[in-house]
């Protein structure tokens, strides 16, 4: 009853202007993202070209992407990507930002320089990798070559491109993972690791036994990031390899993207990028139940 | 003693390996073609040739306008309504609020990956692509700038906001006038963060926009460097790859602090 009565004072009470405030992001709202999600459900049972009117088709856009070795291959080489980036840009991220949470001279400028690929637009990055990668004449063959290791086929063989372009992006975005672990790092009370010390932990374990337990939930949210950042994964092959070679690059987003604009098959790609979607969502929900599991 | 030394070796050897490739870019898109291959930083015949043939090849200012235009616009517009509904969510009382703000947590669930093709078609249906507003609109409004605003707002004092609405003031006035100048902080980090995601985008302008002198910035060099303009001339692709980095970066050397302090707030998109 008394519930109820809020309610209705509420109402009453209700400041107008909130509307006002708050309509055009409904407007935005409705237009963006309501009509969108309607629209793709509705566009999963079509076969649409944009130029001709709409198919109904039923499951068949199903029908076809369980069938769809391309789409598979692309997950997988997703998979790839993500099972190589994310665990070498943690482990390059805590060691720079364990370096740098050390008293010193230039520590703002070295955080400020690590942090520059971040802001630069990945094209450029791509551009510069593409030559950095080069197989005859690029920096790192030649550089390589200077300490006697042979050449790698970075871009060329198969096998090795999709751990190139993780490297890659690796390097794009450790700085943001840098940052988030040093503050994760400096929210560890002192007294913390000077009470290990004097009870005899080394270096080893004051490391495995208060400095990662105690970052447990900057690495959560690293984890969920990087991993929705890395799901994304689109304009760095789209630039440097197209999704070659043989296919070993073709990123799931890159996949759906040739769908829709370059076959016009919009139907389809509106299926794939619902399927992908979910296992987004379902991979980032794991990850926090693992975590969580892990916590307890 | 020693141990100190390491870590500062360490550490500068992490900044060669970040800086340098820009560095090589920078030098590189002044060397002629042949030099560039080299690992040093250093040409005899450094010219602007490279420069000069980007700019006969393909408006690149052209394309630098609108991406100042689209990226401008688009801040203004994130900051402006998304500190708008995080005011009146934090704090106006009306119905329905806490419903719209577990809607806008939902909308940061949802990956993009959903919506943009529905978004392409809408801008198709509405006769929108090769137009600013194709680029700008989908991007108007971010529910993380709501979010990132109302979770601010909510920290005032309550009395601050009485003391104005006592002295008549409208709800309108006490937010840009009262309160954004308490919200710098804030207000830049959104900002920058909005500034930097549209700058760089370049999967929806390649979407929405065929029309070359549309393109932005990011986008024109990319169809640059694959649509084989760029005859694979390594000096031209460096000194597009320069233009397009140079806004950024100088950005960057003015408010570094405030871009990397801007980080710390991507934790509420997770």
């Amino acid at each position: 009853m008394s519930r109820r009565f809020n309610i209705i004072s509420a109402v009453r009470h209700s400041d107008r202007r909130g509307y006002l405030f708050v309509l055009p992001y409904v407007v935005f709202f409705l237009l963006f993202v309501a009509y969108p999600l309607v629209f793709s459900f509705l566009l999963i049972f079509h076969r649409w070209d944009i130029v001709t009117p709409m198919k109904w088709i039923g499951l068949r856009n199903f029908e076809r992407l369980v069938s769809d070795p391309q789409f598979f291959r692309a997950m997988r080489n997703t998979f790839v990507f993500l099972l190589i980036h994310i665990p070498l840009q943690i482990v390059v991220a805590l060691a720079f930002a364990m370096l740098l949470n050390t008293r010193g001279i230039l520590r703002g400028f070295f955080r400020a320089v690590y942090f520059l690929p971040v802001v630069v637009s990945g094209v450029v990055v791509t551009i510069l990798w593409q030559n950095l990668y080069s197989y005859d004449s690029g920096v790192l063959n030649s550089l390589l070559h200077l300490v006697g290791i042979g050449k790698v086929p970075w871009l060329i063989d198969p096998g090795v491109a999709m751990p190139s372009i993780a490297i890659m992006a690796t390097w794009k975005n450790v700085g943001i993972y840098i940052v988030l672990f040093l503050i994760g790092l400096q929210n560890i009370p002192k007294e913390v690791y000077e009470s290990a010390s004097l009870d005899g932990a080394g270096p080893f374990s004051r490391f495995f036994r208060i400095t990662l337990p105690m970052l447990n939930s900057t690495m959560t949210l690293i984890v969920a990031l990087s991993t929705i950042g890395g799901f994304s994964l689109f304009i760095e092959p789209y630039v440097l390899t197209g999704g070659g070679p043989m296919q070993s690059t073709m990123s799931a987003m890159l996949y759906i993207y040739n769908q829709a604009f370059y076959f016009g098959h919009m139907g389809y790609a509106a299926t794939l990028g619902i399927v992908f979607a979910l296992v987004i969502l379902a991979v980032v929900l794991l990850q926090r139940k693992v975590v969580e599991a892990d916590a307890t | 003693m020693i141990r100190s030394m390491l870590k500062f070796s360490l550490l500068l050897a992490g900044a060669a390996i970040f800086a340098y490739p820009f560095l090589w870019m920078l030098a590189g898109s002044f060397k002629p073609e042949l030099e560039i291959n080299g690992l040093s930083l250093w040409s005899s015949q450094a010219s602007l040739h490279n420069y000069e043939a980007v700019l006969t090849k393909i408006p690149i200012g052209r394309a630098f306008l609108n991406s100042v235009i689209v990226s401008l616009t688009t801040t203004a517009s994130v900051v402006l309504f998304g500190s708008m509904v995080g005011y009146a969510l934090a704090r106006l009382r009306f119905a329905g609020s806490s419903l719209l703000t577990a809607l806008i947590l939902f909308t940061m669930m949802i990956p993009f990956q959903i919506t943009l093709i529905p978004q392409y078609i809408l801008m198709v249906k509405l006769g929108l692509t090769d137009t600013y507003v194709s680029l700008i609109a989908p991007t108007m409004m971010s529910a993380f700038s709501i979010v990132v605003f109302r979770q601010f707002f909510m920290t005032l004092p309550q009395a601050l906001i009485d003391a104005a609405r006592v002295d008549g003031c409208s709800e309108l006035r006490i937010l840009f006038l009262l309160i954004w100048p308490l919200s710098r902080a804030v207000i830049l980090t959104v900002a920058i963060l909005t500034f930097m995601a549209s700058w760089n985008d370049v999967l929806w302008p390649l979407i929405v926009v065929r029309e070359r002198t549309l393109m932005t910035m990011p986008q024109l060099v990319t169809i640059f460097v694959i649509g084989g303009e760029a005859e694979s001339q390594l000096g031209m692709e460096l000194a597009a790859a320069t233009f397009l980095a140079l806004p950024v970066v100088v950005a960057y050397a003015f408010f570094q602090r405030y871009f990397i302090e801007s980080m710390t707030y991507t934790g509420i998109k997770g």
